[in-house]
């Protein structure tokens, strides 16, 4: 009996710890979601390239992040990238002529949607399309034109 | 020449039957688990303890060091592109997806895995299993089930517990020893690591765990009952247990990818 007992006590310890193991990977490595809301409201952007921009990519405004990227599509009548994201239903003053770019987080990191306040009287609301938008900047492309700089400016000198 | 084409024909028929038998073998076990489950869980719970409880301490033991190794690895490598911040996240994708549950369950092969063969394998040498059914009780049903079952719940656990102390591990190093920051170690994991890739580890778990404690059964079942075949058994359990689970793991993760 005092053996059951121990066996029992070694195995409840053992299934615990096992399952506190399990929600500590689930909740604590994982998410990092900083961005909960309880209502929010749908807005659009066109942009001509995104880089590498991903659903779930957040969207801030003055470095707080106030929304999600929730659907990135391509339109084939426009030729462009149409992003949809969502703002957190307690920002409803933002002026509807902000302007939208995808910026980068760090030299490597992810790419992010970045707003930028406009002066209108008018506010963003659920269907909106921001108007002012700017590119991702693509390394390569960046490179590019450095590169080019950089030849053309050797022949001027030559 | 005739006779080596026979020879290879029986030994192909000889392996096909072996294998064919294992399947039936698992079908037996699946089909007396619900009511052992039901009916004896005490004889469960005691498996679990064997198999999980006491394999704690090797487990979390070996987790630290792979975790601390990892985050090493992981901080000169990355050091070199001044991007130490992501140590923890390439010790947490490779504990979480791969080394959680694939060391867990050589671990565990070698732990609990020869220790569930080698009882089960004296058990028929000293003809106890032969005992049983003279006395009308499955030993399939008393003595395998019971221990496969065990093995199966006790896996995941392991696994999981094997990532947890990995991460401590990892973050020793990572934090404690090379000083890379606290909040940024953790938040670059959370950013990266997606609930998915934490389900493939588990997924993974359940399924070496159900390898790893049938193959150990199996070999204990048909051990042939001398103390040279209960050892020859053991030895078996832990070189086929490694070679179906790499294998499965890497099915696994082509299929997941």
């Amino acid at each position: 009996m005092r053996q059951t007992r121990s066996v029992e006590i070694g195995t409840g310890l053992f299934v615990l710890l096992g399952m506190s193991s399990l929600f500590f990977l689930t909740t604590q490595t994982t998410g990092g979601d900083d961005f909960k809301a309880e209502s929010v409201y749908t807005v659009e952007a066109r942009f001509e390239n995104i880089g590498s921009l991903r659903t779930r990519a957040p969207v801030t405004m003055s470095g707080v992040t106030i929304g999600r990227v929730t659907k990135v599509a391509f339109d084939a009548m426009t030729l462009e990238a149409v992003v949809h994201f969502v703002i957190d239903a307690q920002y409803d003053q933002i002026p509807d002529d902000t302007d939208a770019s995808i910026l980068t987080s760090g030299i490597l990191g992810s790419q992010y949607i970045g707003l930028q306040a406009g002066g209108s009287d008018m506010y963003l609301e659920d269907g909106s399309e921001i108007l002012f938008t700017q590119s991702a900047i693509v390394l390569e492309n960046l490179i590019g034109k450095f590169l080019l700089n950089a030849g053309s400016s050797d022949e001027d000198s030559d | 020449m005739k006779q080596t084409f026979l020879d290879l024909r029986n030994n192909l028929i000889e392996f096909l039957r072996t294998f064919g038998a294992f399947q039936l073998f698992f079908l037996r076990l699946l089909r007396y688990s619900p009511e052992i489950l039901t009916t004896r869980l005490g004889l469960v719970v005691k498996q679990v303890h064997n198999a999980g409880a006491q394999s704690l301490v090797i487990i979390m033991v070996c987790g630290l060091f792979v975790g601390a190794v990892l985050a090493l690895q992981a901080y000169s490598n990355m050091s070199k592109f001044n991007a130490e911040d992501w140590t923890g996240v390439a010790a947490a994708f490779a504990l979480v997806k791969e080394l959680g549950p694939v060391m867990t369950a050589l671990l565990f092969a070698g732990r609990a895995g020869t220790a569930l063969t080698s009882e089960i394998g004296l058990m028929k040498a000293t003809d106890q299993l032969s005992a049983m059914e003279m006395m009308a009780v499955n030993p399939v049903r008393r003595v395998l089930v019971p221990r496969f079952l065990g093995g199966v719940i006790a896996m995941p656990f392991l696994a999981a517990i094997f990532s947890a102390v990995g991460l401590y591990g990892a973050h020793l190093i990572g934090v404690e020893v090379f000083q890379v920051d606290v909040g940024s170690f953790w938040q670059q994991i959370q950013l990266t690591v997606e609930i998915s890739d934490v389900n493939e580890g588990i997924i993974k778990s359940i399924v070496f765990g159900v390898a790893a404690s049938l193959i150990a059964v199996w070999e204990g079942y048909n051990t042939v009952p001398t103390a040279e075949g209960v050892g020859h058994a053991t030895t078996r359990t832990v070189v086929i247990t490694a070679i179906t689970v790499l294998v499965f793991d890497f099915m696994i993760t082509a299929a997941m990818i």
